[in-house]
């Protein structure tokens, strides 16, 4: 039996970013505060003391240019981690992530690799107003050429970094932020994990809740509930964002015949949407009852709490939206 | 150094009001009644209260998150501001801003802007559409030396000194973006280099001293309202607080915050005010009292404030709801 340990979702990405220093020279994180500050969220915190300055590198505030220079960085045969801080600014770079490094490969007629790491901290719930808030997850899955994963466990926040380095191409880490001090027991040895699938975090065989990042935590306290209420509800992190799992995701609503998608970004042309469709197109024969989904109400996230509760999805809506899914 | 009479009694009154609003709300963010980011201003008085009476009521103005000073300066009432961090109805945004997006559109004050930078094109915007009305309005932009990072100042500079727009670019330097020092994040630190560099006019200023700041302010504002062009100032100031409330401060000597606490801003104009008898003993009290005053009311209209009811969460987004789709048949 392995032993654990018991850690944060923090500093599990902390260990995941001093294992990728240590393990590859070419890996260097860069962005706004990651060193002397101590990373906005403390993720790095510690680590430029362990790896000096050139290695974690504080930048200015110039997403575009920190972003074009990491992409820059990994044509040239480095292997950046660039920190955004959050998706929110992240809105600065798009112009790099997604008119160069989700497109140079095919336009170079395969010449040009940008195997770039670009780590952003996503999500509301923390009354930080609308500019603090976005949950824009799928602005990046909807474009060919990126990777988009989103950690939701320790094991994930630990592993998948790694995994992302090794990728030629470029790949989008989605932090969500109300995650970091999440405690629990993670594997002695954990180490890299696959990128590349779903995962069941909890089966069941009367309702998939499909979900990821941190809305996970929301379903599984919501199959909880579903299950003290007699239902028996299966729970699937998606983890990939772009590619998705569709095999996980037909495999698991075929076995259940019903399912409630829950996505913390705006419902119109949501990846809740995505995963809709894609379950219409490949399973619509399956299905005992009608789709649905909970999704971030359409408004810029509010200040006050009350209000910013009543915009997120959160377990008594999640829990009433698979009511009603079991009772058609 | 020149002053009219009552002149030393507002300038003082406006830094100690934003000085002791502050203090409170470090003290009610600890109590929970104010939360998510809360930049505080603390060191920096001089400019917002030096600064904003230069304009006239038909002047824009556009900050940061770190703008209550400028807000309070501006005119917005304290219990408005106060509810607004409480996130109450009778907040000057609603209460669905909080403490970086305060608005007061009845006043020219266009927020609390929360992206670095973020204002920058925005003013350049206003400017223009004053500079093709015809009008004599300024446009002024406060904005942190972390922005001039940014390519949205280098574009909003460019595009202002190219078209000659009435756009002031109001440059609080107090060395520090978040935790990363001026010297670490710019390959030349002379920031008025940088608006030379897009040939605009440019100073810099004691940011500490709030008459070198009211003259500067005075001088710049009636060269942009003649019609000369953009202007770059520098206000040299310091935070003498943390970044937000999350920030531990690792990255600078307390001596370095000692000293520049010895140029505090409001000690410093009391010191020449009392000297020169501008004011004298039982002055300096009075603001003292009549700002606890103000305070206190701003505290208690927050307190009385009241929740935005559930249903008006989707309110606001557009002019008109849209449309509900149609009922299935
Ligand atoms: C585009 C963008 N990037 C990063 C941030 C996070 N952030 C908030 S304030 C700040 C520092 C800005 O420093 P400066 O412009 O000097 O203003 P100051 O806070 O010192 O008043 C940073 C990095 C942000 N809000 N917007
Ligand atoms: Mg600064």
């Amino acid at each position: 039996m392995s032993t654990t340990i018991r850690t944060t979702y923090r500093e599990a990405l902390r260990m995941g970013l001093r294992d990728a220093l240590a393990r590859d020279e070419r890996a260097f994180l860069m962005g706004e505060d990651v060193a002397h500050y101590g990373g906005t969220y403390a993720v790095s915190k510690s680590l430029h003391g362990e790896f000096g300055e050139d290695r974690v590198r504080d930048t200015p505030l110039s997403e575009s240019g920190f972003v074009g220079a990491g992409i820059g960085a990994a044509m040239n045969g480095m292997r950046p981690i660039v920190e955004v801080m959050t998706v929110n600014f992240s809105l600065l770079a798009l112009d790099q992530i997604v008119n160069n490094a989700a497109t140079l490969r095919h336009m170079s007629g395969g010449q040009i690799e940008v195997p770039v790491v670009i780590r952003m901290t996503t999500g509301a719930g923390r009354q930080l107003a609308a500019q603090h808030s976005h949950s824009l997850e799928v602005w990046y899955a909807h474009v060919p050429g990126l990777r988009v994963v989103a950690p939701a466990t320790l094991a994930d926040a630990r592993g998948m970094l790694w995994t992302a380095l090794q990728d030629p191409d470029p790949v989008v880490i989605f932090e969500h932020a109300m995650l970091l001090p999440m405690e629990g027991e993670l594997d002695a040895d954990a180490g890299a994990v696959d990128i590349d699938h779903a995962a069941v975090r909890r089966p069941g065989t009367q309702l998939s809740l499909i979900t990821y990042g941190g809305s996970l935590h929301k379903c599984l306290e919501a199959a909880e509930v579903l299950a003290r209420e007699g239902v028996d509800a299966e729970v699937l992190d998606l983890r990939t964002l772009r590619p998705l799992d569709v095999d996980a995701i037909v495999a698991s609503v075929t076995k259940t015949r019903r399912a409630l998608v829950v996505d913390e970004g705006w419902k119109t042309c949501s990846l809740a949407a995505e995963i809709m469709a894609l379950i219409v197109e490949h399973a619509f024969y399956d299905l005992d009852a009608p789709l649905a989904r909970v999704c971030s109400a359409e408004v810029p996230i509010p200040y006050p709490k009350h209000l910013e509760d009543a915009a997120l999805p959160q377990v008594g809506r999640i829990v009433a939206a698979a009511c009603e899914v079991l009772s058609r | 150094m020149s002053i009219e009479s009552g002149e030393a009694h507002r300038l003082l009154w406006q830094m100690v009001r934003i000085r002791r609003f502050e203090e409170k709300c470090a003290e009610l963010y600890s109590a929970g009644h104010i939360r998510g980011f809360l930049h505080l201003y603390i060191g920096e008085e001089a400019i917002a209260a030096g600064a904003l009476p230069e304009l006239r009521a038909d002047d824009s103005i556009l900050g940061t998150y770190r703008e209550h000073g400028h807000a309070l300066a501006r005119g917005v009432p304290a219990g408005a501001i106060m509810a607004e961090m409480f996130g109450k109805r009778e907040g000057c945004s609603g209460g669905r801003g909080g403490s970086m997006h305060l608005f007061d559109v009845s006043r020219r004050f266009f927020g609390g802007n929360a992206i670095v930078g973020g204002a920058l094109p925005l003013a350049v915007g206003f400017a223009l559409a004053e500079q093709m009305r015809g009008t004599d309005r300024v446009v002024a932009c406060f904005f942190g030396e972390g922005a001039m990072a940014e390519g949205e100042f280098h574009e909003s500079a460019n595009l202002a000194a190219l078209w000659k727009l009435p756009v002031m670019f109001l440059c609080e330097n107090n060395l520090y973006a978040m935790g990363t020092a001026l010297g670490r994040s710019q390959s030349n630190v002379d920031l008025c280099e940088k608006a030379h560099g897009y040939g605009m006019r440019a100073l810099s200023v004691d940011g500490m001293d709030v008459l070198e700041v009211r003259d500067a302010m005075r001088r710049a504002v009636a060269s942009v309202r003649a019609g000369e062009g953009p202007i770059f100032v520098e206000f040299r100031t310091y935070r003498f607080r943390a970044h937000s409330m999350f920030d531990p401060e690792l990255y600078r000597d307390k001596a370095e915050v000692a000293a520049w606490r010895q140029r505090c801003p409001i000690e410093r104009f009391v010191r020449t005010a009392l000297e020169r008898e501008w004011l004298d003993d039982a002055g300096v009290a009075a603001i003292e009292s009549e700002v606890a005053a103000e305070i206190d009311e701003a505290v208690a209209i927050a307190h009385a404030g009241t929740w935005e009811p559930l249903e008006a969460l989707e309110r606001d987004v557009y002019v008109r709801a849209p449309a509900a789709p149609a009922a299935r048949a």
